[in-house]
């Protein structure tokens, strides 16, 4: 693994090399890697994809290495963009010196899967879900799981828990979410990219959303987090959650908006970024009654200052994404982005020079 | 005098006679290669050990000897220990090698012994190494799809008849030891069997005749002198597939459930640490990848330990056999 991470580096070091001396390519061709969260990996190879082929002259890859890894190659600059599932912290701005714009490009939900033949329909209150992945609800006929679904036949099976066992952005916003919602959640297991899940022997770790969605789909009474485009590609059964203001929904396109509707920006500007609007908001708990409960943005992240043709290129790749790229969103199961968040991100956009 | 014989053989100069300057040089440059070749492996080792024991050194002084036997792994906290993950590793590794081992020397003895025409034998030997070429990844989602589902009512049978037995104590839900251990062993099996057929077959004929000269049949032949015989490289086959039980990552990643926790039952999820260290790698943070460099470190002990063990239990056992 250390040996391909090597090779990769120095595939990256030497092309980044080649490119820095033209070696063969044209002069106004424009090569823009990318690297970073996984999360929105499908829609952002989409994205670039058609983007390539219908620009001249520009082609973009982008690797799903993970938000961590992604905000690390920004930081140490080998890429010319970076995206993230957690934004970037104060701290890891404060490490870039070229100035940094975070920018949200599109969003997700994140969904309860679950396993249970006959079952259908299956109701979360707040106060039950947090407690199955703290492993207090043990069964699927618990009481009070029959008490938000009534008429609804629940096997007397064990709860099968599914989670990540590597580290994520999908786990981060998950938790974060379950830490808004649940003060043992918060206590005990915290917000992370990884986090102590509490042991027993009915809680299986999986790698990545296909990991767990194989897992749900192949164990009879499994439960488990994935992304939303993840359970709407295989047809996996998702629970209802119950939202801050008491209504159950579930996932969808227009639940997931009405989400995002209420987020709300810090309003100023980026630490040490004047003219920079911080765009970095969390939607932990939204309070409208038709929205789902956890939904979240994911952020790419650029640089300030750069080549004026790779700037440009940049700048055409977001305006992109945010005219024909939104409408591909719901399609895939994404949450195309709310219009006064374009209005804000295509005003944003403009910092990248 | 032409016909003289002895003179056309002394003639003969090219048969024998000292090394020419170039047969030294060639038998200069051979051993200067073999040399090399051998140090640069050492170096190559050395050198990895170096690496992985300076970037986890921030970590042994923080965590020191702690870290092997506490069980958290918590990132937020930046409290990590790999106990559980060491646990897993041995148990799976060598359960593995008990049904792995079994069947791939059951194997070496089935297609060298004469039990099928030589022809036949041959066929089942490639398709055994076949398993050996099938990737890792393969393995795993055979292991979900199949597996798993094969052996479950099996395992929850067991645990409701048997669930008194710390090794039934729970019901198998999904990932967990039990599939882990079986597919594991399936992927040790082609090195266990091929280097076993090679000792067996390195076993003089003679041997073999005399063994029947003496009486014997053939399943005492095979059992008291064909395979003792061979034990040196039978034993030597066991460590290298218990190595590669150690080792693997991906099929065990997607199988064993990555859980931290010890537990005996063969049904619970577990962890190793080769899976510890695939699932966490790509996304860790500084300190994070310390404490993976540290398991690292611990995961190459403990294959060092196996080989060295395995090469003792070799030498004793070979020392027995001559005394």
């Amino acid at each position: 693994m250390k040996i391909r991470s090597v090779l990769r580096l120095a595939a990256l070091v030497a092309f980044v090399g080649a490119m820095a001396t033209g070696g063969g390519a044209r002069a106004d061709d424009v090569r823009i890697i990318g690297s970073g969260a996984s999360f929105p990996f499908p829609i952002y190879a989409t994205w670039f994809k058609s983007f390539s082929q219908e620009t001249d002259g520009v082609t973009v890859d982008y690797q799903a290495k993970g938000s961590g890894a992604g905000i690390q190659d920004f930081i140490n600059n080998t890429v010319q963009f970076a995206a993230s599932d957690a934004a970037m912290s104060d701290e890891e701005i404060a490490q870039v010196k070229e100035g940094v714009v975070l920018l949200p490009m599109t969003a997700g939900e994140i969904v309860l899967a679950y396993n249970l033949d006959g079952v259908d329909e299956l109701k979360l209150p707040r106060d039950v879900y947090p407690d199955i992945f703290l492993g207090k609800i043990t069964k699927w006929n618990d009481e009070r799981i029959a008490k938000a679904n009534p008429g609804v036949e629940l096997p007397d099976e064990p709860i099968t828990v599914v989670v990540r066992s590597d580290s994520s952005g999908t786990t981060y916003v998950f938790t974060k979410h379950l830490s808004a919602i649940n003060e043992d959640f918060k206590n005990g297991p915290g917000v992370g990219k990884t986090v102590q899940w509490p042991a027993n022997d009915k809680l299986v770790k999986a790698p990545k959303n296909d990991g767990i969605t194989a897992t749900i789909k192949q164990t009879p009474g499994a439960m488990g987090y994935i992304e939303y485009g993840y359970a709407k590609l295989t047809g996996a059964k998702t629970a209802m959650l119950e939202n801050k203001a008491g209504e159950f929904v579930s996932p969808s396109a227009e639940s997931g908006s009405a989400a995002l509707a209420s987020a709300e920006f810090p309003g100023g500007d980026l630490p040490g970024e004047p003219g920079t609007p911080d765009l970095r908001v969390w939607v932990t708990d939204p309070a409208g009654e038709k929205a789902y409960p956890i939904a979240t943005f994911t952020w790419m992240l650029f640089y300030k200052n750069q080549d004026p043709a790779v700037a440009k290129a940049l700048r055409e790749m977001v305006e992109y994404s945010l005219t024909d790229g939104q409408e591909m969103a719901d399609k895939m199961g994404y949450i195309p982005l709310p219009d006064n968040v374009i209005a804000k991100v295509r005003e944003a956009s403009k910092l990248i020079q | 005098m032409a016909t003289n014989p002895f003179a056309q053989a002394v003639s003969v100069e090219s048969m024998s006679g000292p090394p020419s300057q170039s047969d030294y040089l060639v038998d200069r440059g051979f051993r200067l290669a073999a040399v090399v070749g051998a140090a640069i492996i050492i170096l190559l080792v050395v050198y990895i050990l170096y690496e992985i024991g300076g970037q986890a050194l921030p970590a042994i002084t923080e965590y020191g000897l702690g870290f092997l036997v506490s069980s958290t792994w918590d990132v937020s906290r930046q409290e990590f220990g790999i106990l559980p993950e060491i646990w897993g590793t041995l148990y799976s590794s060598l359960l593995a090698l008990a049904i792995g081992g079994f069947f791939g020397i059951t194997v070496a003895i089935f297609l060298t012994q004469n039990f099928l025409p030589a022809r036949l034998a041959a066929v089942l030997r490639t398709i055994v190494e076949m398993l050996a070429a099938i990737p890792s990844v393969v393995y795993g989602l055979w292991g979900i799809y199949v597996v798993i589902p094969a052996i479950r009512p099996i395992a929850n049978w067991l645990h409701d008849v048997l669930g008194w037995v710390p090794f039934f104590s729970t019901s198998l839900s999904g990932p967990g030891l039990m599939p882990a251990v079986l597919v594991l062993s399936i992927m040790i099996l082609p090195t266990v069997a091929a280097i076993s057929q090679d000792a067996l077959n390195l076993v003089p004929y003679k041997v073999k005749e005399a063994a029947y000269g003496m009486g014997t049949t053939r399943w005492e032949a095979i059992l008291r002198v064909l395979v003792p015989t061979a034990s040196r490289g039978i034993f030597g086959a066991l460590v290298l597939g218990f190595g590669r039980a150690l080792g693997e990552t991906m099929a065990l990643a997607m199988l064993i459930g990555n859980s931290n926790q010890i537990s005996l039952s063969l049904f619970a999820p577990a962890n190793t640490l080769a899976s510890l260290l695939a699932s966490n790698f790509p996304e860790a943070g500084q300190i994070e990848v310390q404490a993976l460099m540290y398991a690292a470190l611990a995961l190459l002990a403990i294959t060092l330990v196996v080989n060295i063990v395995g090469i003792g239990i070799i030498s004793v056992a070979t020392r027995k056999q001559k005394a």
